[in-house]
């Protein structure tokens, strides 16, 4: 597997940067893998969407359409044992993760075949096997949480980092700040993911930010960081390396501010009438990062439409069967209700 | 005019310490801001300064003293122009309190004030021999020991060293067990409750966490989740205000949302509840704010002997634990067995002392209040029994409703709020199980319904009291 260029990274030295606009090159089977992880988690997604306008999902659904490169990359960039948690936009993780996407679908619709037995929800999804750690819907507690896998890490000398990801509206939440300064006083490995996609549910960046360039967040706390084109899975993975490098190393915390966008509403209730539909149709027409990667594939590795076609229709084997199962799996027995309060 | 220079207090609940070395000596000038001597208690150490200017004319209590009670003269100051050889002490300016002697189980048992007198013992040099053994003979008049073996040697015992042993028997068993919060490593705990532990540990063991208290409690319920056993140590529950999502939110809630795959093994502990003259901020009881949250377990422990044994059980236990401690019972001595590995389990009341008229349910600090109560209402022909709930969620309903329905009245006893108090839970779950068994309506006994006031007087008032105690067993036996 190819090892991506080393240009952007200052690591140390406290400053953000821009990473190079000299976008690190994917072999073919990286191309492939990320196009098929995205895709699935992109197919995924837009059934989610469908079941809940259906009624089969209720309360919260957050989509993670539009932001797929961010979490495909990042995990291209990890190793085994490496731990992954985030916010309650998860469905994307979970599948990057390798988690069950009936285990996932038939937790959104509430089903005892759910990853959390149809207790947890949409937000509340984990696997200590895929070493996924949540899945959790107050805004911020996810990166203290992060930050103490980490120290556990430490602590285990395991060589392990867990990748801790929140959005451009977690970054203002004071315990990130807390976490922060431990992490970086105590050299803990853990990489800051933030997801930056502009708007804190409907709050866009400029309006609740007096600092919207995330990667200096770490600055007073001497913790590196560089701004990530998020659209581009390459740049992502690129990124991703340097600075899951630079935590293993035991040079402790680095924090990748991932520009992406969100092409949905915050949640599926969300009519999104804070952006112009022109901006959304940009973005999608000019940045999609699946996009992307298909037109690498049929332009430099010269697939077939048939080809892309065959991966297409499998992605929606494994999404329609996790649909299926998810819509006929019964809900929870009755006596669920009171299990899993105490061990 | 010669001045006095009394023994200072290091906090409001200090009554007694060393002084450990005077750095002047008799016939120095000093003047105000100048250090004359050290003094410390196990929980601290503090230098005494001059305020006036003069000579110090003569030393009262030499170097190495234990025992010396707050406000006793320590030395005189001789004035400007004075002569130093022939000034003499006026005494004591305030009464000052004597020396708490160790309390036996009977004297515990009789309560030794109306608000528990705090004993700030002097340091003890080597903590692993503590004071004479007793042994435990006859078991009726020992209720409070009932869970141990017959026979079994007793040692006395602070609150604070039985906690302190607990932490570090488990540490000792567990390379997974770790303690972490605010001064708990080099400072030796700000109560002190952790002292010795980095000596024994070293540093990757016992951490000292910034000031950063939402931050660290949800570090340690992250490193929780991977299966290490935290103790995460808050200087006072009141601080835990800022880390109560994560308490409730991350550590009680996730392995109900996980279907059970992933739990979090961790302890909360520190000081609870009021100490004394620190105001409203730093004085509340939290028993009943975490006693509603299904998920986790909720421990405040009254003896030695429970602290010891509880946080032993709360640290190997696979849930999240709220384990409340008392900043006024920290320095009480208590017996407490001396075996190899002695737990008490958690969700279990004892009952202290067995009665017959009227039963006391308390917990903490509450129980000083309810055993001098109890004390009082023997002389006026009424046998209280008295239950100390040790948990308060799971709560022990079962020993609460048995002893009810041999008395047939009840009253509770908390430091806390009256409203939604665990003193409220405990008349509800009286009124579902043994209604019929009532002689009385149930009275709860509990803080005022006020921020905690800080004059000396307002502050009594706001507290719980013997004497409403007592009026209120009596009112419940229509006496």
């Amino acid at each position: 597997m190819a090892v991506a260029a080393r240009k952007a990274g200052r690591a140390g030295t406290g400053a953000a940067n821009k990473s190079t606009p000299n976008t690190p090159q994917f072999d073919k089977n990286q191309d492939l893998a990320a196009y098929n992880d995205m895709l699935l988690i992109r197919r995924f997604e837009e059934k989610s969407g469908q079941m809940y306008g259906m009624g089969l999902i209720g309360g919260f659904c957050h989509l993670y359409i539009g932001q797929e490169a961010v979490v495909v990359g990042m995990q291209m960039a990890t190793k085994e044992g490496d731990q992954v948690i985030t916010g309650y936009r998860d469905h994307g993780h979970m599948l990057a993760c390798g988690m069950d996407a009936k285990g996932v679908m038939a937790e959104l619709t509430g089903r005892r075949g759910g990853l959390s037995k149809g207790k947890g929800g949409s937000m509340h999804m984990f696997s200590k096997e895929k070493h996924f750690y949540g899945g959790h819907g107050i805004v911020g507690a996810q990166v203290s949480l992060g930050t103490g896998i980490a120290f556990a890490n430490r602590y285990r000398d395991n060589g392990n980092v867990c990748l801790t990801y929140f959005g451009d509206g977690a970054a203002n939440q004071g315990q990130v700040y807390e976490s922060f300064n431990m992490a970086q006083l105590w050299k803990l490995p853990v990489v800051y993911v933030i997801e930056n996609n502009r708007y804190a549910m409907g709050t866009a960046v400029s309006r609740a930010s007096a600092q919207t360039d995330f990667s200096k967040r770490g600055v007073s706390f001497g913790i590196p960081g560089e701004q990530v084109d998020g659209m581009d899975v390459r740049a992502v993975y690129a990124a991703g390396q340097r600075a899951i490098e630079h935590a293993r190393s035991g040079k402790g915390p680095y924090i990748l501010e991932m520009q992406t966008y969100r092409y949905r509403g915050h949640s599926m209730s969300d009519p999104a009438k804070y952006r112009t539909k022109d901006e959304v149709t940009r973005m999608r027409e000019e940045h999609d990062p699946i996009e992307q990667v298909r037109r690498r594939l049929l332009e430099s590795w010269k697939l077939s439409e048939d080809e892309l076609k065959a991966i297409d229709s499998k992605v929606r084997e494994i999404v329609n069967e996790s649909a299926e199962f998810a819509t006929h799996d019964p809900e929870p027995d009755p006596s669920e209700l009171y299990t899993d309060i105490l061990l | 005019m010669a001045t006095d220079i009394l023994m200072p207090a290091l906090s409001p609940t200090m009554e007694q310490g060393k002084l450990a070395k005077w750095l002047k000596k008799e016939g120095d000038k000093v003047k105000p801001g100048d250090v004359l001597a050290e003094i410390e208690t196990d929980k601290a150490t503090m230098e005494v300064e001059a305020v006036d200017e003069g000579v110090l004319a003569k030393i009262l209590v030499s170097d190495g003293t234990d025992n010396v009670a707050v406000n006793t003269p320590i030395a005189i100051l001789a004035g400007e122009g004075e002569d130093a050889s022939t000034v003499a002490s006026k005494g004591p300016s305030a009464p000052a309190p004597a020396a708490q002697p160790a309390p036996t189980p009977d004297a515990q048992a009789e309560g030794l004030a109306d608000r528990p007198a705090p004993t700030e013992r002097p340091q003890q040099t080597d903590l692993s021999t503590p004071a004479a053994p007793s042994v435990i003979t006859n078991r009726t008049a020992y209720n409070a020991m009932a869970e141990i073996p017959e026979g079994t040697e007793l040692v006395n015992m602070t609150v604070r060293e039985a906690l302190r042993d607990a932490m570090a028997e488990e540490m000792r068993q567990d390379d997974k067990v770790l303690v972490m919060g605010e001064e708990v490593a080099e400072y030796q705990g700000a109560y002190k409750v952790t002292q010795g532990l980095l000596q024994e540990f070293g540093a990757r063991r016992v951490i000292d966490t910034p000031i950063t208290e939402h931050g660290f409690a949800g570090i340690g319920v992250g490193a929780a989740f991977t299966g290490l056993r935290p103790v995460v140590e808050f200087m006072t529950f009141n601080f835990a205000m800022q880390a109560i999502d994560q308490i409730i939110n991350s550590a009680a809630k996730t392995l109900y949302m996980s279907g059970g795959q992933l739990g979090a093994p961790i302890v909360f502990r520190g000081p609870n509840g009021a100490a004394a003259r620190v105001g409203a901020q730093h004085s509340q009881d939290f028993s009943a704010w975490y006693s509603q949250i299904p998920g986790l377990k909720v421990v405040a422990p009254y003896t030695a002997s429970d602290a010891k044994g509880l946080l032993k059980s709360a640290i190997r236990d696979p849930n999240p634990i709220v384990f409340l401690e008392n900043e006024i019972l920290y320095g009480q001595s208590f017996p407490v067995p001396k075996l190899d590995d002695f737990t008490v389990p958690i969700g279990k009341a004892r009952i202290h002392r067995e009665g017959t008229d009227v039963t006391i349910v308390s917990f903490s600090i509450g129980m000083t209040y309810a055993l001098k109560a109890a004390q009082e209402l023997e002389k006026e022909g009424i046998s209280a029994e008295v239950i100390d709930l040790r948990t308060i969620r799971p709560m022990d309903t079962e020993t609460i409703v048995a002893s009810v329905m041999k008395t047939g009245r009840c009253i509770t006893v908390e430091e806390g709020y009256p409203q939604s108090g665990v003193g409220a839970e405990i008349a509800m779950r009286i009124m579902e199980n043994a209604f019929d068994y009532l002689d009385a309506p149930v009275i709860r006994i509990t803080g005022k319904d006020v921020p905690m006031p800080y004059a000396a007087n307002l502050e009594k008032l706001a507290l719980p009291s013997v004497a409403e105690v007592v009026q209120a067993a009596k009112a419940v036996c229509y006496r």
